[in-house]
């Protein structure tokens, strides 16, 4: 297993969740954790619990569920708050709404006054305008993004925000942090979370580039949690507490635990001291900690955003060079986004991307011309692969619609509630159902959308799918990822939905854009999966009459688990067709596509 | 009758209001309801049997009524016809080795029995065709018809017997009764121990370092499970809440306070799951004639996912579960749908909803069932109180409880009394 891997010098701290393959590396891995089932004489598990309660480098801190938007308390500087009311779609990509949480009100920003306002106004600008443009766009509308306009809007924002941010770096500890070079990791314990990681990135970008074309290679297999050596150099550096599980389920050691919300106030107060830190990628770190952020489309989008924000708001310190230091910035944020929650693949991709751009950039540009043309770069491929993308999937799976027509969707996916308004408009009559489970209850908020423009729903609960699913002729789903072969890898239940239609001789429609495509192979959803927070397994809110366990002895919480999953892995035999930008395609061709179009996708 | 009608009242209240849950309860109660019945019955001298069955039929058919979705009501009330008929049987059939007499006058079963005036064989025969005894050539090659033995009976009865009858007769009737009370007894005490049955079952399925899946909650499988960690087996258990009623928390507290592994998952992870899991035990709600299992809700998508990871799919059902009917169209008629408060709440989209459009029809449809059919292709085993078993064995055991003339529980038009 290890012979595909160069040897280094010097350790690489792998990086738990979905990272991108220039990102440092990998050792070998320690075995994956044993599927069988535990041994039953194993300590009680009150005592394992101790030994994994280190962490490795980036650990996702606790992702809240956002089942109460309304009741964050206002002392919480995270933008959104001030929103929530009229967020009922704050975690859905929808680019009719202008989303993403990103509508910070301005006073609540943290930092000096100048750089938040050059910060809001840039953001708040660029969101208008692309509003504009998207609620144009879509559903009802012609496709008149023109990409030309990209390139002028952010060129100009640059021109603008140049002065003040300039005028700001001298005196932002931001701007100070920025020029310290991160090869200093001694001294800061408690700052970035990744030190020698980056250090070592650093040093080997280059060779290992051409390395990476060189040889055919595999993903890298992601860091596991259970692996005791990393987890504890990285719970050193972590930003934030790695609080002690209380009762994990063994099957899942090799996967990082969920921590609650009750970390906000903490990394509140740290924000002071994470000077690389943009206010940008701190919102959105705090946003998919809070859980006000969910769904592939949304959090990459949100992260690339943040991401531009940074760039223009960077300015190469002497003696360094742009490439290497705006691509070591660019992994402490990710860092710190891996900490606030796993990446999702899409946003692996995205990552990728963007650190090939920065890979290639010629030498011969100035700083600004660079970061322009950075910022350019993310603007089209949040276009072409997202929103064009979603586009074009709409189009193709509405000519599946037909009239009388009974539609089935699991959860909330951003696509194919896309696709259910825009077969509405054109008139079709069908009737949808919306199948929902616990804990996230993500289909109501679907439900509500539709109800609200007038399509006929039913709505029902993920055990009644085998009574409803006499009446379905079609099933749509979404996908947060789509893997070499032909697994879907998606919200948790989505499994069990397409299995039950297969049963009943339902074709299932999977619509996911190409690129969360991804080339990694998955046989089950214990291997790679991410926790949710168990609490919300044994509460269930609104039912007073059924909390049935909340009182428990000691000695009976030591006995019972929950377990949260958030994903899970659908085989390929239960899928009909995956919807792409690329076309309809089987699910056996998805590793034509990763790798056909892959080139094409990295270099634009 | 005045206070049997009372309790029958009060129990069809309670099945019409579903105030009485699970089978077991369900069962008991009405076992007692018609034993209660039966001791309350006046029996004629002759045709006891078939006084007592009107009596049962003309309460059973009320109760299965009030609550058709309800199947141990049907079930007990099938059992208790069927005792009254086995109990009359061997009645006669002592009597007749007994008293070596040739009339059938003695035969006192029901009314479609046939009418043989001489051969004690052929009244035997006649007996063991309206029971649910294997047919013999002698009884293949009788053939009479059924509404002519009525009045013939009858009549013969109250020629051909001298005195050395009436004494018999009232000892018999006596004897009838106190039978099928006695009878009525055990099938409550089966009822009551079904549970214990099972659970002694436990130790040969469940091995040391097992891994259950179990939806929901259930007695009888937490007896089960139980019996098993007392004989020693460490074994951890995955439940899965089952939504919308989340039994599953009730079933983990109660796993957890005996000391058994427990964790708790929601629905939607049981695919995600089932790799891991060596076994799925679950309970049933009633047991259909073809193997088919009615479960609570989500139990047909557990099979299946155990079907495609080649799990065992093992049902705990005791008896009194097993019902003689096939199911037809189950999912519509054999099942109920629940409040659907439990899932959305009144009035959380009533802001949305604009009844004054289009068609005026409600937008939106809330779908809460209580009920799933697994057919019995998905179940590997079955496992009640008289042991394990193939779903395709299933319906041999319905001829042990049942008889083929009680599958329609109706009073006859033309009864004799």
């Amino acid at each position: 297993m290890d012979g595909r891997r160069v040897s280094r010098a010097v350790p690489r701290v792998r990086q738990v969740g979905f990272f991108t393959p220039n990102a440092p590396p990998q050792q070998p891995g320690p075995t994956r954790s044993q599927s069988g089932p535990p041994n039953s004489n194993s300590p009680p598990l009150s005592d394992s619990p101790a030994s994994n309660s280190l962490s490795p480098v980036m650990i996702p801190p606790p992702r809240h569920l956002s089942d109460n938007l309304g009741a964050r308390t206002a002392a919480v500087p995270v933008p959104g708050r001030a929103n929530a009311g009229e967020h009922a779609t704050v975690g859905s990509y929808n680019p009719t709404e202008s989303v993403l949480g990103l509508e910070s009100p301005p006073a609540s920003r943290i930092g000096d006054g100048e750089f938040s306002e050059g910060t809001e106004s840039s953001l708040g600008w660029y969101r208008r305008s692309n509003s504009a443009k998207f609620a144009s766009s879509f559903p009802g509308g012609g496709f008149d993004l023109s990409p030309v306009r990209q390139p002028e809007t952010v060129a100009a924002k640059q021109a603008k925000n140049q002065p003040p941010g300039e005028a700001n770096k001298s005196g932002t500890p931001g701007a100070a942090a920025s020029s310290k070079p991160v090869k200093q990791p001694s001294q800061r314990k408690d700052g970035p979370p990744v030190a020698s990681s980056v250090a070592a990135s650093e040093r080997t970008v280059a060779d290992r580039s051409a390395e990476k074309e060189r040889k055919k290679d595999a993903p890298p297999p992601r860091m596991q949690f259970d692996d005791e050596s990393r987890v504890g150099k990285a719970k050193r550096r972590s930003v934030l507490n790695q609080s002690e599980a209380r009762n994990r389920v063994e099957l899942f050691r090799h996967l990082p635990p969920h921590k609650n919300g009750t970390q906000l106030p903490h990394l509140e107060s740290k924000f002071f001291e994470l000077h690389e830190m943009h206010p940008a990628v701190y919102k959105v770190g705090l946003q998919y900690l809070m859980g006000d952020l969910s769904g592939g489309n949304a959090r990459c989008i949100a992260m690339l955003q943040a991401f531009q924000e940074a760039i223009r708001d960077y300015c190469t310190p002497p003696e360094k060079t742009l490439i290497r230091d705006l691509t070591s910035k660019i992994s402490s944020f990710v860092s710190f986004l891996i900490e606030c929650r796993p990446l999702s693949i899409s946003m692996g991709n995205a990552i990728r991307f963007l650190k090939n751009r920065i890979a290639k950039l010629p030498l011969v540009l100035s700083e600004s011309e660079a970061k322009a043309a950075l910022c350019s770069d993310i603007d089209r491929f949040i276009n072409e692969k997202i929103v064009v993308a979603d586009k074009v999937i709409v189009g193709h799976a509405a000519t599946k619609i037909r009239d009388g027509d009974v539609l089935l969707t699991y959860g909330s996916s951003c696509v194919v509630e896309m696709i259910l308004l825009y077969a509405h408009e054109l008139g079709k009559q069908f009737h949808v159902v919306v199948v929902d489970s616990r804990p996230m209850l993500e289909g109501q908020k679907l439900l509500r959308r539709l109800v609200e423009k007038g399509l006929t729903c039913t709505y029902t609960h993920i055990n009644a799918i085998s009574y409803i699913m006499h009446e379905v002729t079609r099933v749509f789903l979404g996908a947060s990822s789509i893997l070499s072969n032909g697994t879907v890898y998606s919200r948790v239940g989505t499994a069990s939905v397409a299995m039950v239609a297969h049963a009943f001789s339902v074709p299932v429609l999977i619509c996911c854009e190409a690129y969360k495509f991804h080339e990694r192979v998955q046989l089950d959803s214990i291997c790679f999966n991410e926790l949710g927070d168990p609490d919300a397994i044994g509460k269930v809110p609104g039912r007073a009459d059924i909390n049935y366990l909340d009182n428990l002895t000691e000695k009976q919480k030591e006995n019972l688990e929950f377990l949260n999953l958030k994903y899970d892995a659908t085989p390929s035999d239960y899928i009909s067709v995956i919807v792409t930008d690329y076309g309809m395609i089987p699910p056996t061709s998805v590793p034509v596509i990763v790798r056909e179009y892959r080139k094409e996708y990295l270099l634009i | 009758m005045p206070d049997t009608q009372a309790l029958v009242n009060d129990f069809l209240n309670k099945l019409k209001k579903r105030k009485i849950e699970g089978s077991q309860a369900t069962a008991k109660q009405t076992a007692e309801l018609l034993r209660s019945v039966i001791s309350q019955t006046r029996v004629p001298y002759t045709n006891q049997a078939g006084a007592l069955i009107d009596s049962v039929k003309a309460v059973g058919e009320r109760l299965i009524a009030a609550n058709p979705v309800e199947l141990a009501v049907g079930n007990i009330v099938r059992r208790v016809l069927h005792i009254i008929r086995e109990e009359d049987l061997s009645l006669t059939t002592a009597a007749m080795a007994g008293l070596n007499l040739s009339a059938v006058s003695d035969d006192e079963d029901d009314t479609d029995r046939d009418d043989h005036p001489v051969l004690s064989a052929a009244a035997v025969a006649a007996a063991s065709r309206s029971t649910l005894r294997p047919p013999s050539l002698q009884t293949l090659l009788e053939d009479v018809p059924d509404s002519a033995a009525v009045p013939h009976t009858s009549s013969s009865g109250g020629d051909s017997e001298g005195k050395s009858k009436s004494a018999d007769k009232s000892s018999r009737s006596r004897k009838l009764k106190h039978d099928v009370i006695e009878a009525v007894n055990e099938l409550i005490q089966d009822i009551n121990t079904c549970h214990e049955q099972i659970a002694e079952q436990a130790v040969e399925h469940i091995h040391q370092n097992e891994v259950i899946l179990t939806l929901g909650s259930s007695r009888t499988v937490l007896e089960f499970l139980c019996a098993a960690k007392e004989k020693k087996r460490s074994f951890r258990v995955f439940v899965a809440e089952g939504a919308p009623r989340y039994q599953g928390h009730l079933l983990a507290k109660e796993l957890v306070a005996r000391g058994l592994q427990t964790t708790l998952i929601t629905d939607s992870a049981v695919f995600a799951m089932i790799s891991r899991v060596n076994m799925v035990i679950v309970g049933a709600h009633a047991v259909m004639a073809n193997g088919g299992v009615i479960a609570p809700v989500g139990l047909n998508m557990v099979a299946l996912a155990a079907q495609k990871h080649a799990v065992p799919f093992v049902v705990l059902a005791g008896s009194h579960k097993l019902c003689p009917l096939y199911p037809h169209n189950p999912e519509v008629l054999l099942n109920e749908l629940r409040s659907p408060s439990e899932l959305l709440d009144f009035g959380e989209f009533s802001d949305l909803m604009d009844f004054g459009s289009g068609k005026g029809a409600p937008l939106l449809h809330v779908v809460n069932p209580t009920f799933d059919y697994v057919p019995p292709k998905l179940v590997s085993l079955f496992i009640t109180d008289t042991g394990g078993h193939n779903p395709s064995y299933m319906y041999r055991l319905i001829a042990d409880y049942y008889s083929a003339d009680d599958l329609v529980v109706q009073r006859r038009p033309t009864s004799g009394n």
